[in-house]
């Protein structure tokens, strides 16, 4: 699974991509998390970060954050 | 009954004696952090529920060739309601220059959004009641739709950096679905979030606002900062731009202040300048927006809340 984390690398794109990281492990899932900076890249998908991106699908995009169990939620809405 | 509380707690508890000086701080401190937390949760939790509603996508294209002044009222108001991060400002901005939104009416967006928050509004309201609290969403819009209508009237796109004008992504972004339920939750983060951000600024700042409210001589700024001094009102804003703090950290000190005399336009418009301009914001916008175009923006900005801060000591 593809898993695209994207922000220029704010405090709460941190925080989204340690989510993120958090979720697939406790999922135990098969994945690969990455971080996109750059800005291009990021606007193919949303223009308000922090992002998340699973399989080339936008999950969620702009404030507030999910918490741990909706990006749980989110990913596993994918995984099958 | 919240006033019976604080005053049972400061005199019969904690035992002070009644008028005495620092009876009267803690009773202020105790009286105000509870009104003060209480309204965050509520209203936080509305706005943010309100704010689900208005994603950064559906703003961009509510104002995609709009015409300016509709397009700068417009822009100023959804400035208030939509959600977003300051990391954010750069996509966002070149996502409203590619749906061909005028630079000025962006502007609009740019300046009401950070001005007119969900703590500033509760923070106002708790401290100074509706009235205030209305007189500066109000000015604060002001100022949003006049900057952006004299940044717009300026022509000033030649100094945006050319790559955001180059920028072509050819696809409406898709607005993630939400049912009710998601709103809720996410509401409830976020207004948990805004709190365990702010806390700790607002006891520190309603603590040094209890400590002028006992220990500042009454009228104690009048002579110096008060409505008969002309150069109060540009003072506190040129102090205020470089300054930078969320509305959490300068209200519960500003409403001291004005205990103690400052003229309630002064302290707007310092408030207004604070929260407006900060140098972050500077850095982040320093990505689309060369340097003279930063300055234009810094000095119209200026010389409008100083214009607010003086129609409000002539009115009020």
């Amino acid at each position: 699974m593809e898993i695209k984390v994207l922000g220029p690398g704010c405090p709460n794109c941190q925080k989204m991509e340690e989510l993120t990281r958090k979720a697939v492990e406790q999922l135990g899932i098969n994945a690969n998390v990455e971080k996109v900076k750059d800005i291009v890249e990021i606007m193919k998908y949303t223009m308000s970060t922090p992002g998340l991106v699973v399989n080339g699908k936008l999950k969620h995009s702009g404030k507030p954050l999910p918490n741990l169990e909706k990006v749980k939620e989110l990913i596993q809405q994918e995984s099958d | 009954m919240l006033k019976d509380f604080a005053d049972y707690i400061t005199y019969n508890i904690i035992n002070l004696e009644y008028g005495s000086r620092l009876g009267d701080v803690l009773e202020f401190f105790i009286y105000e952090t509870i009104k003060i937390f209480f309204l965050l949760t509520v209203i936080i939790f509305v706005i943010s529920l309100i704010r689900s509603f208005f994603p950064p996508e559906k703003t961009k294209r509510i104002l995609s060739h709009k015409k300016e002044f509709i397009g700068n009222i417009l822009a100023a108001l959804l400035g208030i309601v939509t959600p977003f991060c300051s990391c954010s400002a750069v996509p966002l901005f070149i996502g409203f220059v590619e749906a061909g939104v005028p630079l000025g009416v962006t502007f609009s967006f740019l300046i009401s959004s950070p001005m007119i928050n969900e703590v500033a509004v509760v923070l106002l309201f708790g401290l100074f009641g509706w009235k205030v609290t209305a007189i500066y969403i109000g000015a604060g819009l002001l100022v949003a739709i006049f900057g952006g209508l004299v940044i717009g009237k300026l022509k000033l796109e030649k100094w945006v950096e050319e790559y955001v004008y180059k920028f072509h992504n050819g696809h409406e972004y898709e607005i993630i679905k939400q049912t009710f339920k998601d709103r809720l939750q996410y509401a409830k983060m976020n207004t948990l979030d805004i709190l365990k951000r702010v806390w700790l600024f607002i006891v520190i700042a309603i603590g040094i606002g209890g400590f002028i409210h006992g220990y500042v001589p009454q009228d104690f700024l009048t002579h110096y900062a008060g409505k008969g001094n002309v150069f109060a009102v540009p003072a506190a804003v040129l102090i205020g731009v470089p300054l930078y703090s969320n509305a959490a950290g300068v209200i519960p000190i500003v409403y001291a202040l004005m205990e103690k005399g400052l003229s309630m336009g002064t302290v707007l418009a310092f408030m207004m300048a604070v929260t407006a301009l900060s140098l972050p914001e500077m850095i982040i916008l320093r990505k689309v927006l060369k340097v003279p175009l930063l300055g234009v923006f810094v000095g119209i900005m200026t010389v409008t809340i100083i214009a607010v801060g003086y129609l409000f000591n002539a009115i009020l």
